[in-house]
């Protein structure tokens, strides 16, 4: 984006510089490109889908008059006979986090223009969310396995499989997606389509290293959702 | 970083953004089918929704013949009657109201009154068309199924609205739950794109405090929309589960047919809130677009500039903020913790206060206005009386005290059809005049306008005046028929006839708003491309209607406000905005917001 930093004017200070920034022509955010702009907007109205799924949850948690399964025993592997509480969830949990470092690597040297490392660093990432998903897939089966549906379980509230296979499906359909992307971004950037500005198919726009930040945006606002589906779900 | 918002031409800052390339179409199919020029995208979006809201209109003259002749019509069961209400309400508001302001009129007017090219992805806004349209399909679907569309009420309701007593709860519910998420996911692509337009692609000179007050509204009903709609693909999702797989999200143990049913400790209550934090700022979704549209309306048919611009924008803006917080006044018979009913009563009482703010602007506005009684400005003035109208029932309604006598009963029917049936609907009419010279290059027949105009308008008032009175009296809404119910005197049987046939007659006046469009944008004639000598940009345009691409080579550059008229001194009554103040040297330069001293150019 061409932009013009002559800074032959001064900038009002505090609140009326902001507002003055705001009140501009052209653009209300500065140096913000339309693609960023937008996944922000888009992260905005998506928090609020998920905001509303916790909200949910939470009033089903507290108006059905069972029991709400304990989430330690029923989240718990064992390996060699004693049962560990929440081992697998903590280790996606990590795996998660960690893939949120990876992207920040990938936006880092995608900004240097250093193909290689940034594909590296993208398909790490996209591996890592593939992991997540796949060991989620795991948490799944063995739910399944333990008699646990949307419409009941064996310890108690009806509402405690349902929700979690809804929200827990609702991320990991989040996290596919992404990691889809991932690999698209990463065969754009591979093939150098951000360096001859190719357009894209889907926003018929010139392609540039912007999109790797625009990418990770999305993925780390996926990791952090899951905090917060952790915390609710598993902890509480 | 130096920015300037010019008022004279040497004030002008180069762009901070490149031009992009538009994507220019080759075939017939690329050109009017899988068009991505938001002007083509727009005129597709009112189509469909004003061909899908004829099908509602149909609907509820089949109400209307059941309440007004009740034990006449055999064909109208009780089930059907309770699918019409259903189908009727979703329509007219979802797929009708909100699709047209923010798909039709955001898509033709934002890049047009922003000076832009085109929405920033055109490819992503026309795909929201086409998920707009399977949407309608789905519905549409919805009727030919087994049982046929849910009879649930548009609020569809748990547990009713898929227990097997209501008409539709097999497939019919299901294909409304899947329309209204594809409706959602077509609206989010299309409002991403009308919201980053707005932000960053407005054209040099074009603040904020310059755009004019219908990109506002726009703008703001779109934000609306982004934060408002998740609620309701919530809901549908939940309820589509506890349909199909059988979870118990929103069913409680209940007995159906005599027999326990498999739910088991869902809640009720927890729909009826996703539902309302949709549902409440959906009345403004619909509702500020009109407001922006009727201001402009206003000021450009009264020649006067627009009373208190700020005020007008803060209005907005506070409105849409205040919309999130008033949800559950519309569940004060719900069961719900009255001590709730006492804040959600404050605060739906607040927003009258910056919507009074609004309607006082509007009449100054008019106060000592060169008021030119076009059909736009008819219909701008239908709006305002229709709104206060609606607006004050509104203040009735919105203290717990009151509503809960008045609740359920035919006053609320006139209220809600008033204040964000018929006021928009106006605006709807008022717009489409004054902006059809732009879309199709051609004049409307002035006379049919006239008829249209007064038919409609006194119509309305013909119909719904009358429900504000069998609601006092107490008729209940939502009833197939109430023959001998001892409450209600013969007077209001004869009244529910008049006001059936005036719906009819009204209805059928719409024939005549069709025809001299239809007929006008082929044989009317040429129009000026300014014919009303409105400042905005899209009046602006060198080609008209204008081509793709909006602006030729040049985009406009921006130097006043959007309100420049009867100006003194200046040659003709008005200013566009792409005037710099060189061009009219007798008068006061740069109207609208004072310039702050960091946005003078360096000396």
């Amino acid at each position: 984006m061409a932009t013009d930093s002559g800074g032959s004017v001064a900038q009002p200070d505090g609140v009326s510089g902001f507002v003055s920034d705001w009140a501009s022509d052209q653009r209300a955010f500065k140096n913000v490109p339309w693609g960023k702009a937008m996944m922000w907007i888009f992260l905005l109205s998506d928090t609020f889908i998920f905001g509303c799924f916790l909200l949910s949850y939470m009033t089903v948690r507290m108006s059905t008059t069972e029991t709400w399964p304990n989430a330690s025993e029923v989240f718990a592997l064992s390996f060699g006979g004693e049962p560990i509480p929440l081992i697998l969830i903590a280790i996606m949990t990590f795996i998660l986090i960690t893939s949120s470092g990876t992207m920040v690597m990938a936006v880092n040297y995608g900004y240097r223009k250093a193909r290689a490392k940034t594909v590296m660093w993208l398909l790490l990432t996209a591996l890592f969310g593939a992991t997540f998903v796949g060991m989620q897939a795991v948490e799944w089966t063995k739910l399944i396995e333990d008699g646990v549906r949307p419409w009941g379980n064996p310890w108690g509230a009806p509402q405690f499989g349902s929700t979690f296979f809804m929200i827990t499906g609702f991320h990991g359909f989040h996290v596919s997606v992404g990691v889809l992307f991932l690999l698209i971004v990463a065969r754009k950037v591979w093939r150098g389509d951000f360096d001859t500005e190719k357009r894209g198919f889907f926003t018929s726009r010139k392609g540039r290293y912007e999109i790797v930040e625009t990418m990770g945006l999305y993925w780390h606002f996926v990791d952090l959702v899951w905090v917060f589906i952790f915390a609710f779900f598993y902890l509480w | 970083m130096a920015y300037f918002i010019p008022t004279a031409a040497e004030d002008v800052a180069p762009a901070e953004v490149a031009e992009v390339d538009l994507y220019h179409p080759h075939s017939f199919v690329t050109k009017y089918v899988f068009s991505q020029d938001a002007k083509v995208i727009a005129i597709q979006y009112s189509f469909t929704a004003i061909a899908i809201g004829l099908v509602a209109l149909v609907l509820s003259w089949l109400m209307r013949l059941q309440l007004g002749f009740p034990d006449t019509f055999a064909f109208i069961s009780a089930e059907a009657y309770y699918q019409f209400i259903t189908m009727h309400g979703m329509i007219m508001v979802i797929y009708l109201l909100t699709a047209l302001f923010l798909g039709g009129f955001g898509n033709y007017l934002i890049p047009l009154m922003v000076g832009a090219r085109d929405m920033v992805f055109p490819y992503v806004n026309m795909l929201s068309y086409w998920i707009y349209l399977l949407a309608v399909l789905v519905l549409l679907a919805s009727m030919f199924v087994p049982g046929g569309p849910t009879g649930a009420g548009w609020t569809l309701y748990p547990p009713q609205a898929i227990l097997s007593g209501t008409p539709g709860s097999g497939a019919g519910i299901i294909l409304m739950l899947v329309s209204l998420a594809l409706f959602i996911v077509g609206f989010t692509m299309g409002g991403l794109n009308y919201v980053v337009t707005v932000l960053q692609a407005r054209t040099r000179g074009m603040s904020l405090m310059r755009m004019p007050l219908t990109v506002w509204g726009i703008f703001v009903a779109t934000i609306l929309a982004l934060l408002a709609f998740p609620a309701l693909f919530v809901g549908a999702v939940m309820m589509s589960l506890d349909k199909i797989l059988g979870t118990s999200f929103f069913m409680p143990a209940i007995v159906e047919f005599g027999e326990l049913s498999d739910y088991d400790g869902g809640s009720p209550l927890l729909f009826q809130h996703l539902f309302w934090f949709f549902g409440h700022p959906e009345v403004y979704i619909v509702a500020l677009p009109g407001f922006g549209i009727v201001s402009d309306l206003l000021a450009t048919h009264a020649r006067r500039n627009i009373f208190g611009y700020r005020m007008m924008v803060w209005a907005i803006v506070i409105i849409g903020g205040l919309s999130f917080i008033v949800w559950a006044h519309h569940m004060y018979v719900s069961g719900m913790n009255p001590y709730f009913g006492f804040f959600f009563a404050t605060t739906t009482l607040i927003i009258a206060v910056p919507t009074a703010l609004k309607v006082y602007n509007w009449i100054l506005t008019l106060w000592k206005g060169n008021i030119h009684l076009t059909i736009p400005m008819l219909f701008a003035i239908g709006f305002i009386v229709t709104f206060v109208n609606g607006g004050i029932t509104g203040l009735f309604l919105g203290n717990a005290v009151v509503d809960v006598p008045l609740s359920d009963t035919m006053f609320v029917v006139a209220h809600f059809h008033m204040v964000m049936g018929v006021a928009p609907i106006l605006v709807i009419f008022g717009a489409i005049y004054h902006w059809f010279p732009k879309i199709t290059g051609r004049m409307f027949n002035q006379t049919l306008g006239q008829i249209h105009f007064w038919v409609t308008f006194l119509g309305a008032y013909a119909i719904f005046l009358p429900l504000h009175y069998l609601g006092l009296l107490g008729v209940p809404r939502r009833y197939y028929e109430m023959s001998d119910t001892l409450f209600i005197p013969e007077s209001a049987v004869t009244l529910n006839a008049f006001v059936s046939v005036v719906a009819l007659t009204v209805g059928v006046a719409q024939v005549i708003f069709l025809f001299n469009m239809i007929w006008s944008a082929y044989k009317g004639k040429k129009a000026d491309p300014n014919p009303w000598r409105a400042t905005t940009l899209e009046w602006q345009t060198p080609e008209n209607p204008p081509a793709h691409g909006n602006f030729g080579p040049e985009l406009p550059v921006v130097y006043r406000w959007a309100y420049d008229y009867s100006v003194p001194g200046a040659k003709e009554d008005f200013i566009p905005q792409n005037v710099p103040q060189e061009e009219v040297p007798n008068t006061e330069g740069g109207l609208g917001l004072p310039m702050p001293a960091a946005h003078q150019p360096a000396e």
